[in-house]
């Protein structure tokens, strides 16, 4: 079984929208038709888009730190909008894992943008069909490309590698090796959705160093501390003058 | 959530449909069991007649909710999986038989088909009544369970959902069969309002205990598990974008908590006491009640859109946890 699926780095994601902007061009000119925006000159404007890049504020100033967090369809193994859906339009791939809509079958009832907690599913307002992130199948899987085009848009754009791509369901692939290492986790884990798609959280490098750590507790020159101390106006050379 | 008003017409008007055929079953059943007194067939069949308006005019409804009404027949695929999918299949299915049970009793042609202990006939009429009795208490429950079924909208979770969709819409459709049975059999005036008021009360008592319910939810999903980041303090900054979105059409009602409130309060007013006062008063007057009980189905059909709509902007979609902030 293969479970494909995206990897998001929050400890390296600066939020520069990249993967939206390339999500977008690569998915408006695709073959299922364009990704429709409304008024996007006018007031008001409004669009569908497969992924977004939004900003969180963690914690009370002085002690904030802002957090970029894309989003986009987590390709759920349990995909709660799959059952829901009345025609069978909405559908996973058995072979990939990818979670689908067959927009020719799709009678646009919004039913499945309702079960998905996520919110990641987007009603095209002028083709009026449910739309999504297809993880770019006609990327991953298009023979025309050279093999290192064969990622998603969004993984090809990302500037600071955020975006991992690969089979989580294989526990060497980088995805499943980030998700090990760096401590991967799920969104909304409550709803037992197991969401394919994984976070990495953000990392600090921090050192624990002890006081001891710095000055020797066993330092012979401390046990003899009853050595005289240099005077405050004598020239001190470390240990030459202090004797 | 967004409550729309095509799904609001659909509830409440195949609701109301739905109850005032059980109500001619019933009362079709207890004449035939000689509890009541026999009644022509333009009676049931004019009472059909008003429930087939009401269900086709709320499947009429139903098509504006729809991007492509014109692929609505693929809708019945997926049965297996889908609470939408049943509804799409039993509501035609009511249809079909309200129809036929209408034109059995408008033309006249009603063979005895076999007749049980105690010399009870079973005519062709009462056992297509049964039958659509009970599908009609499915399409309750499909219907119901459409929004049951979704776990993480804790509001409508639970199986007072069900129970409320159900006696709701049988206390409308008794309503309406009492103010029908005032138009053209007087004698089931009592009847029909009787059961109109009980069912109005057990109504009252299931949709206020998922209004106790719904007031002491906890959400499950927070900020926390949205995002996995483990901090009481987190604040949206940026949703990503600055015009409108599917997510923050869909999913808010947009209204202030005092229009939230005080639809609550015009719904547990006009559905129940009103409704109720009007009845008890039919039931114990002895002129003509036409008018009143049907300004009790008006005001009682009124009240229950805006339980709908109700119904629909308490719900809290955990998406929303990530439309918080524009800029």
């Amino acid at each position: 079984m293969t479970q494909l699926a995206l990897v998001i780095d929050l400890n390296v994601c600066v939020g520069c929208h990249a993967c939206v902007t390339s999500c977008k061009e690569w998915n408006t000119s695709g073959g299922a038709g364009p990704l429709v925006d409304q008024r996007p000159y006018d007031e008001d404007p409004t669009g569908t888009f497969f992924n977004r890049v939004q900003t969180f504020e963690v914690g009370e100033f002085p002690n904030t730190e802002t957090v970029h967090f894309p989003k986009s369809c987590l390709h759920c193994e349990e995909p709660p909008c799959v059952p829901v859906c009345p025609t069978g339009a909405s559908y996973k791939r058995p072979e990939d894992g990818i979670v689908l809509v067959d927009y020719d079958k799709c009678i646009g009832c919004k039913y499945c943008s309702w079960a998905c907690p996520y919110g990641v599913r987007e009603i095209d307002e002028s083709r009026k069909e449910m739309t999504k992130c297809t993880l770019c199948v006609d990327r991953i899987h298009n023979p025309t490309f050279e093999e290192a085009d064969r990622l998603p848009a969004c993984v090809k754009a990302c500037p600071t590698n955020a975006r991992l791509y690969g089979d989580i369901h294989d526990p060497n692939s980088v995805v499943s090796v980030a998700i090990r290492e760096a401590g991967g986790y799920q969104l909304m884990p409550e709803w037992g959705t197991k969401p394919a798609n994984h976070y990495l959280p953000r990392r600090k490098t921090r050192i624990t160093i002890r006081e001891e750590e710095l000055e020797r507790s066993d330092n012979p020159l401390k046990i003899d501390s009853k050595l005289p101390r240099p005077g405050r106006d004598e020239p001190s050379l470390d240990d030459v003058t202090s004797w | 959530m967004h409550p729309a008003f095509s799904v609001i017409f659909l509830t409440t008007l195949i609701g109301a449909g739905q109850g005032l055929f059980i109500a001619l079953s019933l009362v079709e059943s207890y004449a035939a069991l000689r509890l009541l007194p026999e009644h022509g067939g333009h009676y049931y069949a004019t009472g059909a007649g008003i429930s087939l308006v009401l269900l086709v005019l709320g499947l009429f409804a139903s098509f504006f909710h729809l991007g492509h009404p014109e692929r609505a027949w693929r809708a019945a695929a997926q049965w297996r999986t889908s609470w939408l999918s049943r509804e799409v299949i039993v509501l035609p299915a009511l249809m079909g038989i309200v129809f036929l049970y209408g034109v059995i009793h408008l033309i006249g042609i009603n063979p005895v088909l076999f007749t049980l202990p105690g010399n009870v006939a079973v005519p062709l009429s009462l056992l297509l009544a049964l039958i659509g009795a009970l599908v009609a208490i499915a399409l309750y429950v499909t219907t119901a369970m459409i929004y049951a079924c979704l776990r993480f909208l804790q509001e409508w979770h639970s199986p007072l959902t069900v129970a409320n969709y159900t006696l709701l819409g049988l206390a409308s459709g008794f309503t309406l069969a009492a103010a029908q049975a005032a138009f053209m059999a007087v004698e089931l005036v009592h009847f029909l309002s009787v059961g109109a008021v009980v069912l109005t009360v057990l109504a009252f008592f299931s949709r206020v205990a998922s209004l106790i319910r719904n007031a002491r939810l906890k959400p499950k999903s927070t900020l926390q598990t949205a995002t996995g980041i483990k901090h009481p303090n987190i604040v949206q900054k940026s949703q990503g974008f600055m015009g409108g979105s599917f997510n923050t059409r869909e999913f808010f009602h947009g209204m202030s908590e005092m229009f939230v409130k005080s639809v609550k309060w015009i719904f547990l007013i006009g559905v129940f006491p009103i409704p109720l006062i009007l009845l008890l008063t039919a039931i114990f007057s002895r002129g003509d009640v036409s008018t009143l009980l049907a300004t009790a189905f008006v005001i009682q059909y009124l009240g229950l859109v805006a339980e709908r709509w109700f119904f629909f902007a308490q719900a809290r979609h955990p998406q929303n946890l990530y439309y918080q902030s524009v800029a």
